[in-house]
């Protein structure tokens, strides 16, 4: 539980003249679960697109392991396949059926045989009750088995690392449950997980650590139970005073 | 009326040979502009910004000036700058597909641009190589916004290569010519040949309706 893998060094993101991240220093543990609140354009969802590369740091650095993965050399498909990312808005493939949305990048990339992929594939489904989605098409499913199949389609790569951008915040209510259940799932098993959210009740049962960014900046980073019952920063009290 | 049907049984042949011309110059042009559209669409959305500005100028060149100005340009000028024989025939074509090029590389790039964002970051984020993002993910999509189009584009240039008859070329406003010279019924040989293109695009335009139809159903 102590090794690192995840570590950022002044951590800067501009988009044009805004300035979103303002030096992110944290860092996170092999198995440890963390969520990530705070107000809407604090800067959350850019960290997290960071971590992954799907936006590039305009400056700063960040580790992955040993690995400098701001530095230009880095294999970036390769380095995304140990970091899966599930989004608000799902963004499962619609041509495709949810055991083909699965199998695709284990069989493209990772030159997993058709039958072992489909067979993990399965096992995935299983885990997330959607066993009988297999051969469906996306257009048939609800937002909540949506979710989840782009859950398994992030694990059928055997990710290090899942990060979570506010993944029931597109969801009807009544979904948003199974979701989290498959999250809480997956941090019992062991993952290393951030998780964007605005489930609080969530982030305080799952979380190790919770991070309060506001303003481009780690306004504060403690337990839960520091931070849902004495939160020290100013701006963590403004925030869970509006939200709780 | 009676002339146009005695006009019509007599010189039925030099119209549907017209027909015929004007459907294989459309499909050539098409066909092969998608080709070159392909290609002018994938500088237009590079990252190498005088590629980018090149496919820039190619685009606004080609629509911002007529395409008879342009038929004519090609007529005169690729015989000079070719250093061997070519037909008439050839350089309309020419001038048609780099024509059409512009508007099909246009309807490439809207078609791509027009899958979801989401798409492409989520293809991305499993760890898929650039190619297979394009090739697996984003154009399977994107063709759902492009075949239409395309179908459109045919439509188009139904009607616009009777502008290949300025030059002699054989289609349906060509044997217009041919027929309005023998028998110097210009009016009924016109109303024939208005007939024959009305009657094609009104069914292709019908046919693409329905492909449109069936495409929205997979989604």
């Amino acid at each position: 539980m102590t090794d690192v893998i995840i570590r950022t060094e002044g951590l800067v993101k501009n988009f044009g003249s805004l300035e979103v991240l303002k030096g992110i220093d944290t860092t996170v543990r092999r198995g440890e679960v963390v969520s990530i609140i705070g107000p809407s354009g604090g800067g959350k969802s850019t960290f997290l697109r960071c971590l992954n590369l799907l936006e590039t740091p305009t400056a700063g650095k960040i580790w992955f392991e040993d690995m400098d993965i701001t530095s230009k050399k880095l294999d970036i498909a390769k380095y995304r396949q140990r970091i899966g990312m599930v989004f608000q808005n799902f963004n499962v493939f619609p041509h495709m059926t949810v055991l083909e949305n699965i199998t695709l990048a284990p069989i493209l990339e990772k030159k997993v045989p058709k039958e072992q992929a489909e067979e993990e594939a399965m096992a995935l489904l299983e885990r997330v009750g959607l066993t009988d989605k297999a051969n469906e098409y996306p257009r048939k499913l609800s937002g909540g088995q949506k979710q989840r199949l782009a859950i398994v389609r992030a694990l059928a790569m055997k990710p290090e690392v899942m990060l979570f951008d506010e993944p029931t915040s597109a969801l009807d209510p009544e979904m948003v449950k199974e979701v989290l259940n498959v999250i809480s799932d997956l941090a019992k098993s062991g993952m290393t997980i951030l998780v964007v959210t605005h489930e609080m009740g969530f982030a305080r049962e799952i979380s190790d650590r919770v991070m309060l960014m506001a303003d481009g900046i780690i306004a504060e980073d403690d337990s839960p139970e520091i931070i849902f019952s004495s939160p020290r920063n100013p701006r963590t009290i403004e925030f869970l005073s509006k939200v709780l | 009326m009676s002339k146009i049907v005695k006009l019509w049984s007599t010189y039925s042949d030099v119209f549907l040979d017209g027909l015929v011309g004007t459907l294989w110059l459309s499909a050539v042009t098409v066909v092969c502009g998608t080709i070159l559209g392909i290609l002018v669409a994938l500088m237009r959305m590079s990252k190498l910004k005088p590629v980018n500005f090149v496919a820039d100028i190619y685009i606004e060149v080609l629509r911002g000036t007529p395409i008879l100005l342009q038929l004519y340009f090609f007529w005169i000028g690729l015989p000079k700058i070719l250093p061997f024989d070519l037909s008439d025939t050839f350089c309309i074509i020419t001038a048609l597909i780099v024509n059409s090029s512009a508007y099909i590389s246009e309807i490439i790039r809207a078609g791509i641009a027009a899958v979801d964002k989401g798409q492409s970051e989520a293809a991305r984020s499993i760890g898929l190589s650039e190619v297979h993002v394009m090739t697996r993910v984003i154009l399977p999509q994107a063709i759902k916004n492009i075949l239409p189009a395309l179908a459109n584009q045919f439509i188009a240039m139904v009607k616009e290569t009777s502008l290949a008859s300025v030059f002699f070329v054989g289609e349906l406003m060509t044997s217009y010519r041919t027929v309005q010279s023998t028998t110097y019924l210009a009016l009924q040989s016109l109303t024939i040949v208005g007939i024959i293109y009305f009657v094609l695009n009104f069914v292709l335009s019908r046919l693409v309706l329905v492909m449109e139809r069936r495409l929205k159903v997979s989604d």
